[in-house]
C-alpha cells in the first residue's frame, strides 16, 4: 500500500467521521462548525480526486460563504423569538424515511458501477482546441453545455429575488439588514483593510487563469463578494440600498450580456450560444468577466440579507 | 522526495483530526471555532504539501483560497455575538 | 547541490510537522481557552512557516514560490486577527459567546 493511499483512507475516515458528528451534536452552533470543518475536508478530497475546479468552488462556498450565512442564521434563530415549534413524529418519519431512501439510491448506484463507465472526457479533449481555452471546465461549461451555465445564473439571480422578497413592504428597496458591529472593533477593521485588496487581486486571477487552469467566474466572484461583505461588516462601507441601479445593473449584466452573444450567435454562427470562429476565446473571457462581478454582486447580496431598513432620503 | 512529502502530510492530517476531535469534545462555542481555524492552518499545509509531492501546481490556488477565507467563521461568529447581547441588554 | 536542497527540505518540514503535534497537544492539555488560544497561534506561525519554507526549494518556479509565501502571510495576517476576535469575545460574553 503506498503512502499516497494511507493519506486517502485517512481522510476519508476522518469525513465520514465529522460527517457523522454534524448530526449527532445537539446545538444548532456546534452542527454548523461540523458543517464548516466538513467543506474545508471534502475540499482537501476534490483535490485528492484532482478535481482542482471543484475544490476551489468548495473551499469558497462550503468553507467560507455557507458558514457565514449558516453562523448568521444561527445567532437569528437564537436572538428573535422564533416559536420553538415542536415537529411532530410524523413529520420526523417522513423525512428520515426519505433520506434513507436517497441513501439507499446513491448506495445502489455506487455499489453496482456499469462495467464501461460512461464518459464523454475523450470527446471534449478532442473538440477542445478550436474553442482556444486549454481548461477542459470552462470549455464545458462555456462551449458544450453553455446553455446550462446561462441557466445556472439565472438562478442565483432568481434566489436572490426570493431572499429579496422576505422583506416586509416599509422596507422595500431599502438597505440589508446585515448586522454591523455595535463599536469599531481595531483587529476586525485591520483586517478589512489588509485582506481586501489580496482578495480582490486573487478575485481577478481566477476569472482570468479560468480559460487556462482550474478557476472561473463562479469562484472568482466568490472571492470578490467576501472580500466586499468583509468591508461592510468591520464598518467601513455601508451595504447599498437595494433599489439602488448601479447595483441591479450589476447583478444583471453578466446573465444579459451572456444571452446577447447567445442571441448573437444565430445570426453569426447558425446556432444559439453559438460562436463565431475564431471569435470564441475572446467572448468567453468578456462573459467570464461580466458574469464575476454579477455573482459577486448576486452572492455578497444573498448574504447580506433581505432589506430591514427603508432607505434614507 | 514526493513519497516523504505524502507522509508529511499524512502526519499533519493525523495531528490535526485528533486536535480536531479534543476541540469539538468541549462543549464551549469558543472552542468549536478554534476547531475551524485548526483545520484551517492544517489543510492549508496539507494542500501545500500535496502540491508539491504530486507536481500540480493550480492546487496551491486552493490553498490561497483556504487562506484568504480562514478568518471569516470568527468573523461571522464574533460579529453575531456582539449582535446577540446588543439585542439582549435592549439597545 | 540539490542534496543539499533535499536535506534542508527535510529538516524543515519535519520541524514544522513537529509543531504541529506540539499544537494538538497544547490543545489536548492546556486548562482554560485562552492559553489554548496561544496553543493554536504556534501551529499558524511555525508549524506552517516552517513546512511552507521547507518546500520553497521544491518549487518548480520563482511564481509558485511566491504564492508559498504569500499563502503563509495571509493565514498569518488571519491567525492573529482571529486570536485577537476570539479572546475579546470571551473577555465580554465569557465563552459561551
Amino acid at each position: 500500500m503506498s503512502i499516497a493511499s494511507v493519506f486517502d483512507i485517512a481522510l476519508v475516515a476522518l469525513i465520514l467521521a465529522i460527517g457523522a458528528s454534524t448530526i449527532l451534536v445537539r446545538t444548532a452552533f456546534a452542527a454548523v462548525v461540523m458543517f464548516a470543518v466538513y467543506g474545508l475536508l471534502l475540499s482537501i478530497a476534490w483535490v485528492r480526486l484532482h478535481a482542482v475546479d471543484v475544490a476551489l468552488t468548495e473551499a469558497a462556498i462550503g468553507g467560507g460563504m455557507t458558514g457565514l450565512l449558516l453562523l448568521g442564521a444561527v445567532a437569528r434563530s437564537r436572538s428573535d423569538d422564533v416559536d420553538r415549534v415542536r415537529v411532530g413524529y410524523p413529520v420526523r418519519l417522513a423525512a428520515g424515511g426519505l433520506c434513507a431512501l436517497v441513501v439507499a439510491g446513491l448506495a445502489i448506484v455506487v455499489l453496482h458501477p456499469p462495467a464501461a463507465v460512461p464518459t464523454l472526457a475523450p470527446v471534449v479533449m478532442e473538440n477542445l482546441p478550436p474553442s482556444g481555452l486549454g481548461n477542459p471546465v470552462a470549455g464545458v461549461l462555456f462551449v458544450f453545455r453553455a446553455l446550462d451555465t446561462l441557466l445556472e445564473k439565472v438562478v442565483v439571480l432568481l434566489a436572490l429575488l426570493g431572499v429579496w422578497s422576505l422583506a416586509p413592504d416599509r422596507a422595500w428597496g431599502g438597505t440589508p439588514g446585515l448586522q454591523v458591529y455595535a463599536k469599531p472593533d481595531p483587529p476586525l477593521i485591520f483586517l478589512a483593510q489588509l485582506l481586501p485588496p489580496v482578495g480582490i487581486v486573487f478575485g481577478i486571477y481566477m476569472c482570468w487563469v479560468g480559460a487556462k487552469d482550474p478557476g472561473g467566474a463562479f469562484q472568482g466572484g466568490t472571492v470578490l463578494a467576501a472580500m466586499w461583505l468583509l468591508v461592510i461588516v468591520a464598518g467601513l462601507q455601508k451595504a447599498p440600498a437595494i433599489s439602488r441601479l448601479w447595483l441591479r445593473g450589476l447583478l444583471i449584466a453578466g446573465p444579459m450580456l451572456f444571452l446577447a452573444i447567445g442571441l448573437a450567435g444565430w445570426v453569426f454562427a447558425d446556432a444559439f450560444l453559438a460562436y463565431p470562429e475564431g471569435y470564441a476565446k475572446p467572448l468567453i473571457v468578456a462573459v467570464e468577466a461580466t458574469l464575476t462581478l454579477s455573482i459577486a454582486v448576486a452572492l455578497a447580496m444573498l448574504a447580506a440579507g433581505p432589506p430591514e431598513r427603508a432607505q434614507q432620503q | 522526495m514526493s513519497s516523504l512529502l505524502f507522509a508529511a502530510s499524512v502526519f499533519v492530517l493525523l495531528t490535526v483530526a485528533l486536535g480536531l476531535f479534543a476541540i469539538l469534545r468541549r462543549s464551549a462555542d469558543v472552542d468549536r471555532l478554534m476547531a475551524v481555524q485548526l483545520l484551517g492552518t492544517g489543510g492549508v499545509a496539507i494542500l501545500l504539501l500535496l502540491a508539491v509531492a504530486s507536481e500540480m501546481p493550480p492546487v496551491v490556488d486552493v490553498a490561497v483560497m483556504l487562506a484568504l477565507f480562514a478568518a471569516f467563521a470568527a468573523v461571522a461568529f464574533v460579529r453575531n455575538a456582539s449582535g446577540v447581547s446588543r439585542e439582549a441588554r435592549g439597545e | 547541490m540539490s542534496l543539499v536542497m533535499d536535506i534542508w527540505t527535510i529538516c524543515a518540514v519535519s520541524a514544522g510537522a513537529l509543531f504541529f503535534l506540539a499544537g494538538t497537544v497544547g490543545l489536548l492539555r492546556f486548562p482554560d481557552t485562552l492559553t489554548r488560544l496561544h496553543a493554536l497561534t504556534k501551529v499558524d506561525n511555525l508549524g506552517l512557516g516552517l513546512i511552507t519554507l521547507g518546500l520553497l526549494p521544491q518549487t518548480s518556479s520563482l511564481l509558485l514560490a511566491v504564492k508559498l509565501v504569500i499563502v503563509w502571510l495571509l493565514v498569518q495576517l488571519s491567525g492573529a486577527v482571529v486570536t485577537q476576535l476570539v479572546a475579546g469575545a470571551i473577555r465580554q460574553h465569557g465563552a459561551d459567546g
